[in-house]
């Protein structure tokens, strides 16, 4: 019974998805779904961002270097030949293994690459990696000192991303090829593929969303949130505290560097900017306006806002407006603007309830 | 003098006025923090607020008039915002305001590029031109080096005069260390708060003038110096009023430094933020911060 009022929701969610797809295709406003797709995966990295920061209450700001680890190490594997290599035993080896892929370039050519599956795992492998080893001295770290950790190491990996040869400097990675997911899925951004491509990207999201909202009411959920409230109280009750803070930031990084490896293949190549410290601080500032400590707040202030700002809304005043409703939504709801209508219905439903109990 | 010697010094001598620019952002963040609790991101932007009118008055009034203009404008930009947007929240979290702060950034930083330009623009030198050198124990330096390193020791000097001896420097102490029994006394703590971000932000203005001449001012550049100067405060230990000069002079040296080291010089803010956290594993309230002190301002 309790897993009823949970995912319905969610359900509904993906109804209206369906219903917003099916309207705008028969309106022919296909194009307003590419901008949909790019604020679905954002929205995956900031939903993973509202568990670490809502409910285990430590910050990052450098949530946007793991986006970019994901993306650019999907970009860097699918798009380095390795056709010079093909007789060395690891090249070998790694083609039996089913991990490479032999495919045409933008001339032709025949190039060997890793798949986009085994890339995929390679980036999300990585990013344990990187995860465990900044989490692990990061997260004993508070408050603003956590924030400038995390603040510090985005920046180193925006730096070396910009001075780094092979990873394109500020030219970033293009031409990184379509993933076929199989089952006649594929993740590209032409626009023969962009209703599936819509479904992928919300389902994603969606799935995320559910796991999280399901993670969040589950004990795990609530030892994180006495996490929240008082530290040295939760661990006094026994709650493996260091344990639990580094899962959960290993979980947000992994949620981030998927859904940067996925937008990666999206949008045929990475740049740079997406491991920006703004790029970081943006997504802080979503999960903030969303109302910290909730998941279905996060989802749609973020959605929206990217969704309109990617469709180019705000036009010339597109930061301007970002930060001015960022600023109002904060100070004037600071629960989420959805707090206050979420308030008045339960205010309602104790209304009704109580009445009932009157006239019995 | 043996090069090596002379190729050190030329390089503690960069890395000290790129520290002191850093140090005067990190006192902002510390003038703010100790006061009110918030760390204001907005700070680099009031240092581009200060640069920016500086460089436009100074187009038709003298150059001291100018950056007089700049540093009260930038102040009352500063208390402004205090009393429109930080007085009147009373349920939010430091965390809340933080966010704030942020929007703020954000939105001075486009309002700044619309009401001027992209352009990066630079006051004149204070004395002599871009050619003209002292040397310095066997270093060349520009005198504008000179103007900024006076400009930061004065400032230290002064703020610790205005906290020490000032009955408005001894209230904000008193804010500081415990709003409620600084209510209790009969302190106007709301004052006290729009007057921390009045100083800071004026702070912040003085600098940008002073550093317009060498590093140049565009409306961009403040995200980069709020980075930096919150490393340096943070390196020194938040609230900690020495810690951020000396935070602030040990970000830039690490950034100087580590071109030295053969380091590719586009890592150079990447050696840098690796110091940092290195030295924030090692000593994680700061090299003078200390856990009791933290501890009553978390998130």
């Amino acid at each position: 019974m309790r897993r009823l009022p949970l995912l319905l929701p969610v359900a509904i969610c993906a109804a209206l998805l369906t219903g917003l797809q099916l309207a705008l295709s028969a309106a022919g406003l296909q194009s307003y779904l590419n901008e949909a797709i790019i604020a679905a995966y954002h929205a995956i990295v900031v939903l993973g961002l509202c568990l670490l920061m809502g409910y285990a209450g430590q910050i990052s700001l450098g949530h946007g270097a793991f986006f970019a680890l994901g993306g650019y190490t999907s970009a860097v594997l699918t798009t380095a030949p390795l056709s010079a290599a093909r007789d060395s035993g690891w090249v070998r080896g790694l083609r039996l293994a089913g991990a490479l892929v032999e495919r045409e370039d933008l001339y032709g050519a025949q190039i060997l690459t890793v798949a986009p599956g085994a890339a995929f795992l390679a980036a999300l492998l990585l990013t344990l990696a990187v995860a465990l080893l900044i989490g692990y001295p990061a997260l004993r770290l508070r408050g603003h000192y956590l924030a400038m950790a995390t603040l510090g190491f985005g920046l180193i990996v925006y730096r070396l991303l910009l001075g780094t040869d092979w990873t394109g400097s500020a030219d970033g990675i293009s031409n990184v090829p379509p993933w076929h997911l199989g089952c006649g899925l594929t993740v590209s951004g032409r626009p023969a593929y962009r209703v599936q491509n819509f479904y992928i990207a919300w389902g994603l999201c969606l799935l995320t969303l559910a796991l999280l909202l399901r993670l969040a009411h589950s004990r795990i959920g609530r030892a994180l949130r006495a996490i929240h409230e008082h530290e040295a109280a939760a661990d006094a009750m026994g709650i493996p505290t260091a344990a639990l803070k580094l899962r959960v930031f290993v979980l947000s990084a992994l949620l981030a560097a998927g859904a940067g490896s996925l937008l990666t293949h999206y949008h045929r190549g990475i740049y740079p900017s997406a491991a920006d410290a703004t790029q970081s601080v943006r997504y802080v500032a979503l999960v903030a306006a969303g109302g910290m400590a909730n998941l279905w707040g996060a989802l749609l202030v973020s959605a929206t806002l990217n969704f309109l700002s990617l469709r180019g809304v705000f036009g010339s005043y597109d930061h301007a407006v970002f930060g001015a409703l960022l600023i109002l939504i904060v100070s004037l709801a600071p629960q989420g603007p959805f707090q206050p209508l979420a308030e008045r219905l339960a205010r309602r439903r104790r209304a009704r309830k109580e009445a009932a109990h009157g006239a019995a | 003098m043996p090069d090596v010697m002379q190729l050190l010094l030329q390089h503690a001598f960069s890395g000290i006025t790129l520290g002191s620019i850093y140090a005067v952002v990190a006192i902002g963040f510390n003038i703010v923090y100790s006061t009110t609790g918030v760390l204001n991101f907005a700070q680099g932007e009031f240092v581009m607020l200060g640069g920016m009118t500086a460089v436009t008055l100074a187009a038709f009034t003298p150059l001291p008039v100018a950056i007089a203009g700049a540093v009260l404008l930038a102040g009352l930009c500063g208390a402004g915002l205090e009393l429109a947007l930080f007085r009147p929240l009373r349920r939010h979290s430091t965390l809340h305001m933080i966010i704030i702060t942020i929007g703020l950034s954000i939105v001075i930083r486009d309002a700044a590029l619309h009401i001027w330009d992209e352009k990066v623009r630079a006051l004149p030198y204070f004395t002599g031109d871009e050619v003209s050198s002292v040397r310095l124990l066997g270093a060349a330096i520009s005198p504008q080096v000179l103007w900024v390193l006076g400009t930061v020791g004065l400032l230290v000097l002064v703020l610790h005069v205005f906290y020490r001896h000032t009955l408005a420097g001894r209230a904000m102490r008193a804010c500081a260390s415990n709003p409620e029994a600084a209510l209790l006394v009969g302190i106007d703590t709301a004052n006290m708060r729009t007057l921390a971000f009045a100083l800071s932000a004026a702070l912040g203005g003085l600098g940008g003038c002073v550093i317009s001449p060498i590093s140049m001012t565009a409306y961009d550049m403040g995200a980069g110096l709020a980075i930096k100067g919150f490393a340096g405060a943070i390196l020194g230990g938040l609230g900690h009023p020495m810690g951020a000069v000396v935070g602030g002079l040990l970000v830039g040296l690490a950034e100087s430094y580590s071109v030295l080291s053969g380091i590719p010089a586009a890592y150079k803010d990447a050696t840098a933020f690796a110091i940092l956290l290195a030295a924030l594993f090692l000593r994680p309230h700061g090299l003078f911060g200390s856990p009791e002190r933290e501890s009553l301002k978390e998130l």
